[in-house]
C-alpha cells in the first residue's frame, strides 16, 4: 500500500505552486494521511509560509478535500502536515537559511518538480532552472551530508526531436545520445547573457530603441520615451535569449531548449548524484486532469489552450504537423499518481526512468484531436462581441515551414501597411480603422508566435515507451489502483477533449460561451460611467482638437489678419504657409520651441486690440471649430462637482473666454514691453507641454489637495502622455494612431467628439475684418 | 385707409408694371391643377395633391410700397397718432433711447436701406435738431442672440454706425446684465415687469420697429426686446403659449393679453415711450428676377418661370448643402415699406394690425383633417444660421400653424404635414444650448409641460450658455425651450406630425414621424384621420393667414 510506504515520512517538494505541483500536494494530503510535507517556494515579498496558504491551498484543487474535511479541519490538517520553507532552486545553496536547511536534512523523500516550462523561456534562464536546479538540490543534500530518494520530474522530450520508440532510460544509455559538456553550456549561457547585454546598449542598439519609442509614442515627452525606451531594450534582450536557447536547443536535436536543458539537468543529476538515490519521472504533454481531484482541474494555461481557444475564435486555422501524428497528452492525475508511487516504491540500486506517456498504451491522433475540437465547437461556440456565434475554420494541416512562411508574409504586408499608416495624420474614425489593422497585426504575430513555440513539437515524433509505468502499476496493491491510476489506456478520448479538457479550458480562459444579452453595457459605457462617476475629484482637458479644432497657428492668423486690408491678409498668409513645414517640422521636434518661436509673433501687437479682437475670435474662430459634445462633457464634470482645469500651450488671452467652463486655465502668458501697451513675444513661463504639462497638472493637484489617481484627463496626441500617464483615468478623444493603439491596449476610454457638422467652415484662419476704428480707451 | 389710394404726398403708393394686387384666394384642386410649390429647406418640391379634397390657400399678392417712404416716415413723425410730434418731445439735455427689432427681422433680410435706417436717421435728424446729446441706441433683441457689426450695420445703416457704435453708444440688449435691468412691479396679474435700465432712465424711448407678421409689434416690442427672463417668463411658458389661440391673433392670444398688462406698467412706471411702427409688403422674392415665379400661383406660371425654376433646381441640385445654405443666406428680399404710424403704442398698433391682416388675411371656409406647409429655408431664428431640427419644430407648428383667425386651418386630432431636410445640424456658436436640449430634453419628453418643470430653469440660469449669450451670439441658454413652447399649442391640438424629406434620426426624436414623399405622409396620415381625408396646403410665399370660419 503506498500510504504504508509513506507513513511517517517527510516528504519534500519543490514547485509546488506550478500546475504539477500543487496536484502533488493535493494528493499527498487526500490520499497518503501519515505522511508530513515540506514545501520549498521562493519566499517573495510575503514569505514561504504565506504563499503556500494563499497560492497553494487556496487553490481549488483542494475543494475536494476541504468539503469532505470541513474547512476547519483542513486548516488544522494544513497547519500540522504542511511546513513552508523558502528557497529558490535558481540560487546555489538553494538560498535555504539555517532552519530550512535543518528541516530539509530531516526530509526522506525530495520531489522535484520545479521548472521553467515555458517555451520561450530565456536561455540562461531556463539553463539555471531546469539544468542547475536538481544539481543544486543534489549538492545541498551533500552538504547536509544525508541521502534521501530523489525523484526528479523531467519530460519525455529529452529524448529530442527524434522518430521511434524512446526508451524509459538514462540518456546516457541511449544510443540517441550527444556527448556535450553540462558545465560548458552553463559558461556559455551566462557569457550569452553578458553578451547580449552588451550588444543592447551600443550606441547603434540604443539609437534603435529611441527611434522605435518615438515611433510609436510621437512627442511624448523624455520620461516617456526613456522609459519605453529601457523597456524595448529589455523585450530585445530577452528575445535573444530565447532564440540563443532555441538555437542551441535546435542544433543538438531538441525542440527547444526546455527539452534541452532538462535533457542536461538529467544527465548532470545523474553524474552528482553521489549517494543519493534517484528516480527520474518524465511525463509527456500534461494537460487536464482525468478523474483526480475532480475530473477537467487544470492550473494556468498550457501549451495546448491557447491554441485550442484562437481556434474556437476562429483566429487560428492552421498548423504544422499531419493528421496522423501522435498528441502525447497525459492527464495531471496520472502523472501524480507516478510521481507518489515511485516516490513509495523507493528507489532501485541503478537510478530508474518512469515515462508517464499515453502514446504506446492508448494513441491519440492529431486528426482526432482537431474532429474531436471542431465537433465540440460547433455545438458550443464561442460568442464574438457583438454576441453572434463564431464558427470555427476547417483546419488545415501544413507542412513544417509552410505555415510560419505564410504568416510571416501576412506580418510583412501588414508591419508594412500599418507603418504608412502611422505617417498620415489621420484622427478619430480613422485612427480606430488603423487600430483595427493593428489588432490584425497581433492576431497574426500570436499564430506566428505559436507556430514558432511549438510548431516544433510536432516534429518529435517518437514514441515514448511505457513498460516500467506498467510494471509499476503491476506492482500496485489493488486499493491503491483506485486512488492512484497509472494506466494511460483508462482514458476514453472523446469524453476527455469533450466532456472535461474543452469546458474546464474554456471556463478558466473566461471566453464568452454565451451571448450577454442586451443588458450588458458596452465597454465604452462602463469606462464612461467610471469617468464621470461623482468620485472623480479633477477633469483636466487639452484644448487643441479636444475641445476645439484648432491650433495655435489658427488663432494667431486670426489676430493679425483681423485689421488688415485685403492684399496684406493674403500676404500674411502666404508668408505663413511658406513656413508651415518648417514650423511641422519643429512642433514635431519640440513643442516648446515651436511655441517659443511662434509666439515670436506677437511681438509689438498692442494688447488692448487683441484683448478686444480675441473676444470676438471666441465666436468667429474657438465656438465656430469647437466640438459641442466636448463641452458638454466639461459641463458634466463641473456638474458633477470635479473641478476642471484646462491646460494648454495656447496663449491666455485666446482662451480666456472659455474661463466661465473651467475652475482654472493653465495657459502661457506673453510678457509686455517697456511701455507695458505692447506684448514683445516673450513667454513668461515654460509653456505647459509635454511634460512640463504633467508636472503643471502634478503642481496643480498637490496645491488643491487632489489625488491625481481618482482624477480624469483627456487629450488627443501622445505628446500629451506624461499628462494621461499621471491620472487615473485618462480619456483619448479624437485620437491620432499612435494615441489610438495606445489607448485600446490600455483600456482607456476612446472618445470620438466632433465639430458640430452644421457649423460655417473656414477654410483660412483669417479674421472677420473689422472696420470701423478701435473704440478709444 | 381710404379704398382708393392716394397718388401725391406722403401716403402716395409706388407704380409699378403689375395689375393692382390681387387678394387672397382658395383653390379647389382638380386633375387639371399643376403640381403646387413647396417650400423645402434650401429647395423646393413640385407635390402634386389629391384632387376632389384638397385646397390650396394662397396669401394676397403683395401691396403696392409707397411711393416716397422717407417722406411717410417724416409725415408720421410730425403727426403721431395720440401724441405730440416727435419734435415737440425732444429737448437738449436729454436722455434720449432709440431701440430697435433686431436681426429677426424682417425674414429674409431686406435689401438696403432697411427700414429701420430710414426711421432711425430721421429721429436722429430730430434729435440733432433739437441739440440732444445723450442718445443711445440698442438693438431690442430680448434672449435672442446678439447682432453682429455686419447685422447692426445693415439694420441701421453704415452712417449711423460709425457714428455711435465706436463710443459703445450703439448697441445689443444685455437681458443678463446684473446692473443694467431694472424691476418696474407686477401687473394687475402678479406678472413682474422688467426693463433695461437704461431705457427705464430714459426721458424719451423711441422705439422703431418693423412688422412683418401680426404677432409683433405693440407693447410685445417694448415687453419682450427689452427685458429679461424674469419679465419673459410670465408669457414665455407652455401654459400661457397652449393657451395662445392664436399667436398671430393679438386679441384672441392669452401670451399677447400677458405682454399688454405688463405695457401698463411700462406705460405707468417706465419712461415715455414714442413707439413706430412699419409695415412691409409680402414682396419677398421680387417682381422680376431670378426667384419671383416662387410668388406666382403656380397655373399662371409662364415658359420663362418654368425655365427658371428648372433651372434653379439644377443649379441647387448641384450645389453642397453649404453652397446652398450660403447662396440663400445672401438673398436680400425687395421689401417694400407699406405703411408708417407713430406716436401712442396702442394707437399705432391697431393701425399697424389693420395694415398687415390686410396684406395677409385669406378667408377659409371650415377645418380640414390635414394641413401641408412648405418649410423654407429661415426662421427668426436662424437668421445666417442654420433651420437646426428645433427651429424647423418652432417654424412649422410655431409659425405656420398659428397664422390663422378663428379656427386652426387643421381639425383637433388632425395631421399637419411639412416638408423640410430638417438635418441633424446645429450652429455651433448661435445655438449651443439648442444642441444640448436636442440631446438631453428632447431625448427626455417633447412635452412643453413637463420640460417646462423638468430642465428649463437649469437652462436659463446656466452660466456657460449665460456668458455665450453675453460676449458671443448665443441664444440665450433658456431659448430653445422658448422655441418649443411656440409649438404648444399645436403640439395639443393635433394627432400627428410627419416631416416629408426629414433625416429620419432628427424628426423622431422630435416626436414627429419621417416621410419620403408627400404621398407617403398623406398614407401614413390615414392612421390617424381615415381614409380619403381633406387636405389643405398653406402655400408660402406670400406669406398667408388663414380667416377660418
Amino acid at each position: 500500500m503506498i500510504s504504508d510506504a509513506l507513513a511517517g515520512k517527510k516528504i519534500a517538494v519543490t514547485g509546488t505552486t506550478g500546475f504539477l505541483g500543487t496536484a502533488i500536494v493535493e494528493r499527498i494530503l487526500r490520499c497518503v494521511p501519515d505522511c508530513t510535507l515540506v514545501l520549498l517556494v521562493r519566499p517573495g515579498r510575503r514569505g514561504a509560509d504565506q504563499r503556500v496558504r494563499r497560492e497553494i491551498l487556496k487553490n481549488d484543487c483542494f475543494d475536494r478535500l476541504r468539503d469532505h474535511l470541513g474547512a476547519d479541519e483542513f486548516d488544522a490538517m494544513a497547519t500540522e502536515r504542511v511546513i513552508a520553507i523558502g528557497g529558490d532552486v535558481g540560487t546555489d545553496g538553494l538560498g535555504l537559511d539555517d532552519d530550512g536547511r535543518a528541516i530539509l536534512a530531516g526530509c526522506d523523500i525530495v520531489i522535484h518538480s520545479a521548472a521553467t516550462v515555458s517555451f520561450d523561456s530565456e536561455y540562461d534562464h531556463a539553463v539555471e532552472v531546469n539544468l542547475l536546479g536538481p544539481l543544486r538540490i543534489a549538492e545541498t543534500l551533500h552538504d547536509l551530508d544525508v541521502c534521501p530518494h530523489f525523484v526528479g520530474v523531467s519530460t519525455c522530450y529529452v529524448a529530442g526531436n527524434r522518430k521511434g520508440a524512446a526508451a524509459e532510460e538514462l540518456l546516457t544509455d541511449t544510443p540517441f545520445h550527444v556527448e556535450v559538456d553540462w558545465e560548458v553550456e552553463v559558461a556559455a549561457a551566462r557569457r550569452r547573457r553578458t553578451d547580449v547585454e552588451d550588444a543592447s546598449r551600443t550606441p547603434h542598439q540604443l539609437g534603435e530603441f529611441a527611434k522605435e519609442a518615438r515611433s510609436t509614442l510621437g512627442a511624448a515627452g523624455v520620461a516617456a520615451l526613456a522609459a519605453r525606451s529601457e523597456q524595448l531594450r529589455e523585450r530585445w534582450v530577452s528575445k535573444q535569449m530565447t532564440e540563443a536557447g532555441r538555437a542551441r536547443a535546435s542544433s543538438l536535436g531538441f525542440p527547444d531548449a526546455y527539452a534541452f536543458t532538462k535533457a542536461m539537468g538529467e544527465r548532470a543529476l545523474i553524474e552528482r548524484r553521489g549517494d543519493i538515490p534517484v528516480s527520474i519521472v518524465r511525463p509527456s504533454i500534461i494537460e487536464s486532469a482525468w478523474s483526480e481531484p475532480f475530473p477537467g482541474w487544470i492550473r494556468g494555461f498550457r501549451m495546448a489552450e491557447p491554441i485550442l481557444i484562437n481556434y474556437g475564435k476562429g483566429l487560428l486555422s492552421q498548423f504544422p504537423g499531419s493528421p496522423e501524428g501522435i498528441v502525447d497528452v497525459i492527464p495531471v492525475d496520472i502523472v501524480v499518481s507516478a510521481i507518489v508511487a515511485v516516490a513509495a516504491k523507493g528507489p532501485a540500486a541503478k537510478p530508474e526512468v518512469f515515462q508517464a506517456a499515453s502514446g504506446t498504451a492508448n494513441p491519440f491522433r492529431y486528426s482526432d484531436l482537431v474532429d474531436l475540437a471542431a465537433g465540440w465547437f460547433a455545438e458550443h461556440p464561442i460568442y464574438d462581441e457583438k454576441d453572434q456565434p463564431i464558427s470555427p475554420p476547417a483546419w488545415k494541416y501544413r507542412d513544417p515551414g509552410a505555415v510560419p512562411n505564410e504568416l510571416a508574409r501576412a506580418k510583412r504586408v501588414l508591419d508594412r501597411t500599418a507603418k504608412a499608416l502611422d505617417m498620415l495624420p489621420l484622427r478619430g474614425r480613422q485612427a480606430q480603422l488603423s487600430g483595427e489593422l493593428e489588432e490584425r497585426r497581433d492576431l497574426v504575430d500570436r499564430a506566428l508566435e505559436y507556430v514558432e513555440l511549438y510548431g516544433s513539437y510536432t516534429a518529435c515524433e517518437a514514441v515514448y515507451q511505457t513498460d516500467r509505468l506498467a510494471a509499476l502499476d503491476a506492482w500496485l496493491d489493488p486499493a491503491d489502483r483506485e486512488v492512484f491510476c497509472l494506466d494511460p489506456g483508462v482514458i476514453d478520448w472523446r469524453t476527455y477533449v469533450q466532456d472535461i479538457h474543452l469546458p474546464s479550458v474554456m471556463k478558466i480562459g473566461r471566453v464568452k460561451t454565451a451571448p450577454t444579452g442586451k443588458g450588458g453595457e458596452s465597454r465604452s459605457a462602463r469606462l464612461r460611467r467610471s469617468v464621470l462617476s461623482p468620485d472623480r475629484e479633477l477633469a483636466a482637458f487639452d484644448l487643441e482638437n479636444t475641445l476645439i479644432a484648432s491650433n495655435v497657428v489658427a488663432s494667431y492668423g486670426w489676430l493679425a489678419t483681423r485689421r488688415l486690408d485685403y492684399p496684406a491678409r493674403v500676404r500674411l498668409v502666404a508668408r505663413t504657409l511658406t513656413q508651415a513645414p518648417k514650423m511641422l517640422a519643429l512642433d514635431r521636434a519640440d513643442r516648446t520651441d515651436f511655441l517659443r518661436s511662434f509666439y515670436r509673433r506677437f511681438d509689438g501687437a498692442p494688447v488692448d486690440q487683441i484683448d478686444e479682437d480675441a473676444l470676438e475670435m471666441f465666436s468667429d474662430l474657438i465656438l465656430t471649430k469647437s466640438f459641442p459634445a466636448a463641452i458638454r462633457r466639461v459641463r458634466d464634470h463641473k456638474a458633477l462637482g470635479h473641478r476642471t482645469v484646462l491646460i494648454t500651450g495656447a496663449l491666455d488671452f485666446v482662451v480666456e473666454p472659455l474661463n466661465p467652463l473651467f475652475d482654472d486655465i493653465i495657459a502661457p502668458t506673453l510678457m509686455t514691453g517697456a511701455d507695458g501697451r505692447t506684448y514683445n513675444g516673450r513667454m513668461t513661463d515654460v509653456p505647459p507641454t509635454g511634460e512640463t504639462r504633467a508636472q503643471a497638472l502634478r503642481d496643480y493637484a498637490d496645491l488643491h489637495g487632489i489625488d491625481l489617481k481618482n482624477s480624469v484627463a483627456y487629450a488627443d496626441s501622445t505628446s500629451d502622455l506624461p499628462m494621461l500617464d499621471a491620472v487615473g483615468f485618462p480619456v483619448a478623444v479624437n485620437p491620432e494612431t499612435k494615441l489610438a493603439s495606445l489607448a485600446r491596449r490600455r483600456g482607456w476610454l476612446v472618445e470620438i467628439f466632433a465639430k458640430s457638422p452644421g457649423g460655417p467652415r473656414k477654410l483660412m484662419p483669417i479674421g472677420t475684418r473689422k472696420i470701423t476704428p478701435r473704440k478709444t480707451a | 385707409m381710404s379704398s382708393t389710394p392716394p397718388t401725391t404726398g406722403p401716403f402716395a403708393t409706388k407704380h409699378d408694371d403689375r395689375p393692382t394686387p390681387r387678394p387672397g384666394f382658395v383653390l379647389d384642386v382638380d386633375r387639371s391643377t399643376p403640381p403646387i410649390l413647396f417650400h423645402h429647406g434650401e429647395g423646393f418640391r413640385l407635390e402634386k395633391l389629391p384632387a376632389g379634397r384638397t385646397r390650396v390657400v394662397y396669401g394676397p399678392e403683395p401691396k403696392a410700397g409707397l411711393a416716397h417712404p422717407d417722406a411717410a416716415v417724416e409725415h408720421a413723425l410730425d403727426h403721431p397718432l395720440d401724441s405730440e410730434p416727435l419734435s415737440a418731445l425732444l429737448f437738449s439735455g436729454m436722455r434720449l433711447t432709440i431701440a430697435f427689432d433686431d436681426a429677426s427681422l424682417p425674414l429674409p433680410q431686406m435689401r438696403r436701406p432697411d427700414v429701420r435706417q430710414r426711421v432711425i436717421e430721421a429721429v436722429l435728424d430730430r434729435a440733432a435738431a433739437a441739440g440732444v446729446d445723450d442718445v443711445h441706441l440698442i438693438a431690442a433683441l430680448g434672449l435672442h442672440r446678439r447682432m453682429t457689426e455686419a447685422e447692426l450695420r445693415h439694420a441701421v445703416g453704415d452712417r449711423v454706425y460709425d457714428a455711435f457704435a465706436p463710443d459703445g453708444n450703439l448697441y445689443n440688449h444685455d437681458a443678463e446684465d446684473p446692473d443694467g435691468i431694472v424691476d418696474l412691479g407686477q401687473t394687475r396679474h402678479g406678472e413682474d415687469v422688467t426693463l433695461s435700465k437704461r431705457v427705464a432712465e430714459s426721458d424719451l424711448l423711441v422705439y422703431v420697429n418693423i412688422n412683418i407678421v401680426a404677432m409683433d409689434g405693440g407693447w410685445k416690442s417694448t415687453a419682450t426686446g427689452l427685458t429679461s427672463y424674469t419679465g419673459l417668463k410670465q408669457h414665455h411658458n407652455a401654459e400661457t403659449l397652449q393657451q395662445s389661440r392664436s399667436l398671430m391673433d393679438r386679441h384672441n392670444s392669452e401670451l399677447h393679453k400677458s405682454v399688454w398688462r405688463q405695457g401698463e406698467v411700462i406705460k405707468a412706471n417706465g419712461p415715455k415711450i414714442f413707439h413706430i411702427e412699419t409695415t412691409i409688403n409680402t414682396n419677398a422674392f421680387g417682381y422680376d428676377g431670378p426667384l419671383s415665379m416662387l410668388q406666382k400661383r403656380e397655373w399662371e406660371w409662364n415658359a420663362r418661370d418654368r425655365a427658371k425654376f428648372m433651372g434653379l433646381q439644377a443649379g441647387l441640385k448641384a450645389m453642397s448643402m453649404r453652397a446652398r445654405r450660403a447662396a440663400f443666406i445672401n438673398w436680400r428680399s425687395p421689401y417694400e415699406m407699406t405703411s408708417v404710424q407713430a406716436g401712442d403704442v396702442d394707437r399705432v398698433h391697431e393701425a399697424t394690425l389693420e395694415r398687415v391682416l390686410d396684406q395677409h388675411i385669406t378667408p377659409v371656409e371650415g377645418q380640414t383633417d390635414i394641413v401641408t406647409f412648405g418649410l423654407p429655408y429661415t426662421s427668426p431664428y436662424s437668421v445666417h444660421s442654420i433651420m437646426n431640427p428645433v427651429v424647423v419644430m418652432c417654424w412649422g407648428l410655431g409659425y405656420m400653424f398659428n397664422f390663422y383667425r378663428g379656427r386652426p386651418v387643421v381639425r383637433e386630432g388632425g395631421v399637419i404635414i411639412m416638408t423640410h431636410p430638417t438635418p441633424n445640424e446645429f450652429h455651433p456658436v448661435h445655438h449651443p444650448s439648442y444642441i444640448d436640449f436636442f440631446d438631453e430634453v428632447l431625448r427626455d419628453t417633447t412635452d412643453p409641460v413637463q420640460m417646462q418643470a423638468k430642465y428649463e430653469q437649469r437652462y436659463a440660469e446656466d452660466e456657460w450658455y449665460r456668458h455665450l449669450y453675453r460676449t458671443s451670439y448665443a441664444y440665450h441658454g433658456v431659448h430653445p425651450f422658448y422655441a418649443w413652447y411656440w409649438g404648444a399649442h399645436a403640439l395639443q391640438h393635433v394627432g400627428q406630425v410627419i416631416v416629408v424629406g426629414g433625416d429620419p434620426t432628427a424628426v423622431r426624436r422630435l416626436g414627429f414621424r419621417p416621410a419620403t414623399t408627400m404621398m407617403d405622409a398623406l398614407e401614413m396620415a390615414s392612421d390617424t384621420v381615415g381614409p380619403q381625408p381633406t387636405i389643405t396646403h398653406m402655400h408660402n410665399p406670400p406669406v398667408v393667414m388663414a380667416d377660418v370660419t
